[in-house]
């Protein structure tokens, strides 16, 4: 039964992944690029590591994936708020055909 | 059973990461390659955790943690370089 239930969740985990590189691979822009990174691969992380939890149970390596869990949740977003930002400041064009540079310009 | 299907998780995540890096080879602009990294990180951090799970080698976890920590350094250190053009 519990074999049943981690299995569940890593190929949760695995098809949110695979979401997320279908959409890095076949969206046309860089912000679209990041909404499909951002929180399918926040998820696919967290589905993955907890399956580990799950079948490993509370022991060190149990506690250190749970750590793990929590770095991750903390971080992943922040990191695709700081690229977001980035890519706004330095990129002008949303569609993404002519990625226009702003800072020769004003 | 269960090893398996650890085994088939890693190998199914490795595919994507070949993918990724498909993106962040050819990707337009510099975000395109900032984002398929961070990508290729998330997945790689997987994967050690299923290779310390079929291994039954518990200091792989704490390379782990190391290389999620060095990943969020590298992508702070990317994304601000590319927005204020010095580090």
């Amino acid at each position: 039964m519990r074999e049943i239930i981690v299995m569940l969740f890593l190929f949760t985990g695995v098809f949110f992944f695979t979401v997320g590189t279908i959409g890095v691979l076949r969206l046309p822009d860089v912000f679209c690029r990041l909404h499909a990174n951002t929180k399918s691969d926040t998820l696919g992380v967290g589905l993955v590591l907890s399956s580990l939890v799950l079948y490993e149970g509370l022991s060190s390596a149990g506690v250190k994936i749970v750590f793990m869990i929590i770095f991750i949740l903390i971080t992943n977003p922040t990191a695709g708020h700081i690229i977001a930002r980035a890519s706004y400041d330095t990129i002008v064009d949303w569609t993404g055909q002519l990625a226009r540079q702003k800072g020769g310009e004003e | 059973m269960i090893e398996t299907a650890f085994l088939v998780a890693a190998i199914l995540l490795m595919v994507n990461v070949i993918f990724c890096l498909y993106r962040a080879a050819v990707g337009p602009t510099p975000g395109d390659r900032v984002v398929a990294i961070n990508m290729i990180t998330s997945k790689t951090i997987a994967v050690m955790a299923l290779v310390s799970f079929m291994y039954h080698e518990e200091l792989f976890l704490d390379v782990a943690i190391t290389y999620t920590l060095i990943g969020y350094t590298a992508t702070i250190c990317v994304a601000k370089y590319l927005e204020l053009k010095r580090l």
